[in-house]
């Protein structure tokens, strides 16, 4: 470790470490003010009744006394889990399936990938706006094409949104219209397994299914790591789907956790549990993150990935 | 060729002669045909799949307002009508809101540039102590969720009266975000430090290298910078929910939303996808154009 007391420090390593405190001055200032502070901030902020209108005021372990026994907030945490448990998995297994088709030598490969990735670039709430008219159940073209183009008995369309697990099935389906960026990584990771592996496992007769399962799936193990844990991270930041098409419901549903946290902070003006219920999902995130590390120690495989 | 190259297999083959090789790879050659349109099948459905709610998105627009209830929905309107898209424009305060959609965004691309140059040079090309350790400290950051601090800010804002205007949507940006950082200094730790080194020994201060030498040769890295900051600006929703109260303030996000809950007896969906289509045009040019920059961003910021 390179000693950072200025006394130990020759005349040249104190200029440069001038200069280089100087150059990166915007991302300290960055770092305290807006992410530092406002951890410490929203602790402190926990302890205490706050409307935003008047001065906050020290209550104590209220705010997480109340916490625990909260009702909509282990509905909205048991829902935000089920979404995660739902579109992760999903949503990896499809982008690996399209970075496998993507990787095939199809001479308009170009054309494919950009029609797959085009969805991931656009906004959320335009695609939320599309969703609510594509299922609505009077004349919304998914009803009707779930409903086997009126072969299937009544031609009908059912309201997708007036049940709670359907509604939370068109919010996972929304999410998979992202796969394409995390397809692209996993095509990164295709291309650079060596196509050596792939060769010597043919000539000892290895079938393309085991060598998919013997080779490219512990291969990618990492990326599917990254892929697992940053789609958790927004899987547990999932709001404006809910907010633009279901309002939470139906009986609290599709009720996240952000969007109760959204709630309580600027339509109940209750900003001191509204830190609370912020803490709390960072611990909940900091949790899976550890958990997710530990039990892919035993399956992640680092060597060969370059 | 009588005999097949010899492996390191552990199996005993047979010496093999020219029929069965021709076989053989006949049966290959099949097996990739099969294989191609097996993955032109599968490439080709999901990308009917993905791109179906934009298709009807663009055919929504163009219903006029007796044709959005029929059922079964048709693929076709009967009765096209472009004049919806500037009935869009006239119903919504469209323009007010681009108009806002626009200066944040300019704001943040502006200000994510610089300030993650300026970051990045200073992790990438001068070499002082300590300095990989708080880089640990900023891919530690980059994972830390924002909502920990969505609270915190607001306050922080509302107690500097600037809720309500743009500048917590941009003024961050000049502050750099450890994410590009982190990919700028990627790209800039491949510029040789010679080149660098050399420039010091004439007399180059470091603000002179880092216009002169850095930011010519950067600029594939900070176009990237640029798109993805850009977009995720024009796209933003919660922040412009939170920070933005007044209508003439507020951007197409959240506008269009708002404004489509409160009036919801006069927005007809088609205008509401005439609307949406116009947010979107510009990134789906921008993207079809800059394709490269896009899959290069993806690739760049998960190489951990």
């Amino acid at each position: 470790m390179i000693a950072i007391h200025p006394r130990q420090l020759s005349p040249l390593e104190r200029k440069n470490l001038r200069k280089g405190l100087f150059f990166i001055s915007p991302w300290i200032i960055g770092v305290l003010v807006f992410t530092f502070y406002p951890i410490v901030y929203s602790i402190v902020l926990s302890f205490a009744r706050y409307s935003g209108l008047q001065p906050p005021t020290w209550i104590g372990f209220q705010n997480y006394i109340r916490l625990f026994g909260d009702e909509l907030m282990r509905q909205s945490l048991g829902n935000t889990m089920a979404y995660i448990s739902l579109a992760v998995p999903i949503g990896i297994v499809v982008a690996i399936l399209l970075a496998l088709a993507m990787n095939t030598s199809v001479r308009e490969v170009a054309v494919y990938r950009a029609a797959l990735y085009l969805p991931s670039v656009l906004p959320l709430f335009a695609i939320s706006f599309i969703f609510i008219v594509l299922i609505n159940p009077k004349y919304g073209i998914v009803n009707y094409a779930l409903s086997g183009f009126g072969l299937f008995g009544s031609p009908a369309g059912t309201d997708y949104l007036a049940d709670p697990t359907s509604a939370l099935l068109v919010i996972v389906a929304i999410a998979q219209l992202g796969a394409g960026n995390a397809a692209l990584i996993f095509l990164a990771g295709l291309r650079s397994i060596p196509d050596t592996l792939y060769e010597a496992a043919r000539i000892d007769g290895a079938s393309r299914v085991r060598s998919f399962f013997s080779i490219t799936l512990p291969l990618l193990s990492p990326i599917i790591l990254f892929n697992a844990i940053t789609a958790i991270g927004a899987g547990l930041q999932t709001f404006q789907q809910a907010y633009i098409i279901t309002k939470g419901g139906p009986n609290n549903g599709t009720l996240f956790y952000m969007y109760y946290l959204y709630d309580t902070a600027f339509a109940q003006a209750q900003l001191g549990y509204a830190c609370a219920l912020s803490l709390l999902l960072f611990v909940i995130g900091l949790v899976l993150a550890l958990v997710l590390f530990t039990v892919a120690k035993r399956f992640v495989n680092y060597e060969l990935v370059s | 060729m009588s005999s097949v190259v010899s492996t390191t297999s552990t199996i005993n083959k047979p010496p093999v002669d020219q029929q069965t090789v021709a076989r053989q790879r006949q049966r290959r050659a099949m097996t990739k045909l099969g294989e191609s349109v097996v993955a032109r099948v599968i490439l080709i459905a999901t990308c009917v799949l993905f791109l179906v709610p934009f298709y009807w998105m663009f055919v929504t627009a163009l219903k006029p307002d007796a044709e959005l209830s029929i059922f079964p929905p048709e693929l076709w309107p009967r009765a096209v009508q472009w004049g919806n898209f500037l009935a869009a424009v006239n119903t919504f305060p469209f323009w007010t809101y681009f108009g806002n959609t626009l200066v944040i965004t300019a704001g943040v691309i502006i200000g994510s540039i610089i300030s993650n140059l300026f970051v990045a040079y200073g992790f990438a090309c001068i070499r002082w102590p300590g300095r990989d350790l708080v880089f640990y400290i900023v891919l530690a950051t980059v994972f830390i969720p924002l909502p920990v601090a969505l609270i915190p800010l607001f306050d922080m804002f509302a107690y500097l009266h600037w809720t309500n205007t743009f500048l917590p949507l941009i003024v961050p940006a000049f502050f750099s975000s450890s994410f590009y950082v982190f990919m700028l200094r990627q790209f800039l730790l491949q510029i040789p430090s010679d080149l660098l080194d050399a420039a010091r020994i004439d007399g180059a201060s470091e603000l002179q290298i880092l216009w002169r030498i850095i930011f010519p040769l950067a600029r594939p890295a900070l176009a990237i910078v640029a798109i993805l900051s850009g977009i995720a600006a024009w796209n933003d929703f919660t922040g412009p929910l939170i920070y933005l109260q007044d209508d003439t303030l507020r951007t197409l996000s959240v506008g269009l939303e708002t404004f489509r809950t409160v009036n919801s007896q006069d927005v007809q969906v088609n205008l509401l996808m005439a609307a949406s289509l116009l947010v979107i045009v510009p990134t789906v040019i921008l993207f079809l154009f800059c394709q490269r920059f896009f899959v290069r961003g993806a690739i760049l910021g998960s190489i951990k």
